[in-house]
């Protein structure tokens, strides 16, 4: 039996969705459904905009307002939607490819108007739609098809990236805690300016097996394993911080937003 | 009856006037000469109107971002020259594809690549038919005055609207920097077409169904109940992806044909001195404007001589152009470049008469004198 929030936010007669066995993209589509519900939004009201690639294919699946669109300008075109239309909650699902790599110039730009926009970036550290090549969130050694030799490119760490171009709330989960995720959509959504939230998933498929990550299981024990909370993070020894990836809330800060910024330019005439 | 207003107008301007009378309360755009005064101005008075002006971070987001406007109902515009019309192209098959209206202004300026920045060209007439990738279909529009440029941009939005699809409004920078004495038409007398609204309920929506006689599919706009689907993607009438091969070629098809088979509702072009010509220019934008001249000292000298001026480039006039070659011996393509439009009269005309080309690239606009020689030269 689909659970109540299938029935109700998923277009089922889209599904099966064409995510390979053991992704992780669908916990993370569960928990942004899960926490639109919880806030109680209308579903009229919502917005879902994707860019390409895997993570991207999920607002096809979601019975929203939703647009998939070109790759890496996603935040392009949902920045047009909510300064054309403030009263949509707009929330932008994109991948690490989609967003930092050929939308990295949006992702900056979205984050330093700190435009009213909800972002979940489906990290899974590699182009899983292409069949496996490295991204910019791939870490370095770490191999893809494009990078036989080990990956010699710095990766980047896309919360940080978001803070210093000026985004008011910036966290990270992973799949592992799919609560934690809900949570921090949540927060994204009622953030009134642009909200970053990276979600840490997994690519058994192509990331996992170039770099014998193991199956699907071993791969969430990792994100088990390796993940600490910020807080958590900070009282550790230096050697113990080492490939330890930090959940929880990053960053949050007030700024002015940009549309209500502009309307008080409307206003003035 | 209203008192006539009259003002000393920049093309560009006349530009963002026609668009705002069209009814755009959206621009996103770049700064980029010589269509920075369409910004410039869309950013000053849309915000006096309620409209909303943003200055994206290039010019493939500022196409993203009208056609997201253009999705919640806002008619939306941006404007770009050279360089930035290349930029353009994956945004304008999108739209092509998803069919969102909007208008892509391209004052165009000499090229290849950064080219001549303040020099007049009529380079990217095949780009504004053929720049986005794949079998599509595309309006483009290219006014001669600074009137027609008020004119031709209401054009812009109303095709846009009518047909669920991009237009190229193509200016010559000449143009878009010249400043004329215009009339501005009474509002009330302006036809404005906004796009087909659905008539059913929300859950009996089918965003790209088509009615029988009616290529174009109702438009919905996001945030008004009724929930649906857009993408990139070959889809079907629900707006989901497919790749079904029956559905794919259907829908390609329909893109195309839905402008090709309207083309008498789409085209409009200027005839001059047309009746007695026993050759004929053809010739759009500035250059029409040297032609005309060349026409009249041509006449003076006897010279049975006429002009066919496309408004609309895209698509082209061909079934008129066919016509006008069966009585002409001889058509000369007049263009500042090195002959898109001539290979596209050639191929209509070539076979019922002699087609010429005069043809510079050169960053000056042609002048009457220059015309004038071309063709006594026969």
């Amino acid at each position: 039996m689909p659970s109540k929030l299938v029935d109700k936010y998923f277009r089922t007669d889209s599904l099966p969705h064409i995510w390979c066995p053991g992704c992780g993209n669908g916990i993370v589509t569960r928990a942004i459904v899960k926490a639109i519900d919880n806030l109680n939004l209308n579903q009229e009201d919502v917005c879902i905009v994707s860019g390409i690639g895997c993570s991207s294919r999920a607002s096809g699946y979601l019975d929203f307002n939703t647009i998939h669109t070109t790759h890496g300008r996603a935040l392009a075109f949902a920045t047009g939607i909510k300064f054309a239309n403030p009263n949509l909650h707009v929330i932008v699902i994109t991948g690490d490819g989609d967003c930092a790599a050929i939308g990295g110039n949006h992702l900056i730009h979205a984050a330093r108007r700190n435009i009213d926009l909800t972002t979940i970036v489906f990290n899974n550290n590699i182009y899983g739609m292409t069949g496996g090549q490295y991204s910019p969130t791939t870490p370095t050694g770490d191999k893809g098809t494009t990078a036989p030799y080990g990956n010699i490119d710095a990766n980047f760490d896309l919360c940080e990236l978001a803070k210093a171009s000026g985004a008011t709330y910036v966290s990270r989960s992973t799949v592992y805690g799919a609560n934690m995720i809900i949570k921090q959509v949540e927060e994204g959504i009622k953030n009134k300016g642009f909200s970053f939230i990276e979600t840490i998933t997994i690519c058994p498929t192509y990331y996992g097996r170039k770099n014998k990550k193991g199956d699907a299981v071993d791969m969430m024990n990792y994100l088990k394993e390796n993940t600490v909370n910020k807080i958590a993070y900070e009282k550790l020894s230096e050697e113990k911080r080492k490939d330890k990836i930090i959940v929880g809330e990053i960053y949050k800060g007030q700024r002015p937003e940009y549309v209500e910024e502009y309307e008080k330019i409307i206003e003035s005439f | 009856m209203a008192e006539k207003i009259v003002k000393l107008m920049q093309g560009n301007e006349a530009c963002v006037e026609g668009a705002i009378a069209a009814g755009m309360r959206f621009y996103a755009g770049y700064p980029i000469t010589p269509s920075t005064e369409i910004a410039e101005l869309s950013a000053e008075k849309l915000p006096r109107i309620g409209g909303k002006f943003i200055q994206m971070e290039d010019e493939i987001a500022s196409i993203s971002a009208i056609i997201g406007a253009s999705l919640t109902g806002k008619k939306s515009m941006t404007a770009t020259s050279g360089p930035g019309f290349s930029l353009k192209q994956e945004g304008i098959g999108y739209a092509v594809a998803a069919e969102v209206p909007c208008v892509i202004v391209n004052v165009q300026r000499g090229g290849p690549s950064t080219g001549l920045p303040t020099s007049p060209a009529q380079g990217d007439i095949m780009q504004a038919r053929w720049g986005t990738h794949g079998d599509h279909s595309i309006i483009a529009l290219y006014p001669s005055t600074v009137r027609e440029i008020y004119d031709t941009t209401i054009k812009a939005f109303n095709l846009s609207e009518k047909y669920r699809t991009p237009v190229i409004l193509l200016m010559d920078e000449v143009i878009g920097h010249m400043r004329e004495k215009i009339e501005i038409p009474d509002p009330d007398e302006i036809k404005i077409i906004n796009r087909k609204k659905p008539n059913v309920k929300p859950d009996e929506y089918l965003p790209y169904k088509i009615e029988e006689n009616d290529m174009i599919p109702a438009m919905a706009n996001f945030g008004e109940g009724y929930r649906y689907h857009v993408t990139g993607l070959i889809h079907d009438e629900t707006g989901f992806p497919t790749s079904n091969h029956r559905i794919a070629e259907n829908l390609v098809n329909r893109l195309v044909n839905k402008i090709k088979d309207n083309a008498d509702d789409i085209v409009e072009y200027e005839e001059y001195l047309m009746e007695d010509a026993e050759q004929i220019i053809v010739a759009y934008g500035a250059t029409a404007r040297s032609a005309k001249s060349a026409i009249n000292q041509l006449r003076e000298e006897g010279v049975k001589i006429g002009l066919f001026r496309p408004i609309t480039i895209w698509p082209m006039a061909e079934k008129q152009l066919k016509i006008i070659a069966k009585k002409v011996n001889r058509i000369t393509v007049v263009e500042m470049n090195m002959g898109q439009y001539f290979n596209e009269v050639d191929r209509v005309a070539g076979k019922y008469t002699k087609v010429d080309k005069y043809s510079r690239v050169h960053g000056e606009l042609i002048t009457p004198e220059e015309i004038v020689s071309f063709i006594k030269e026969g």
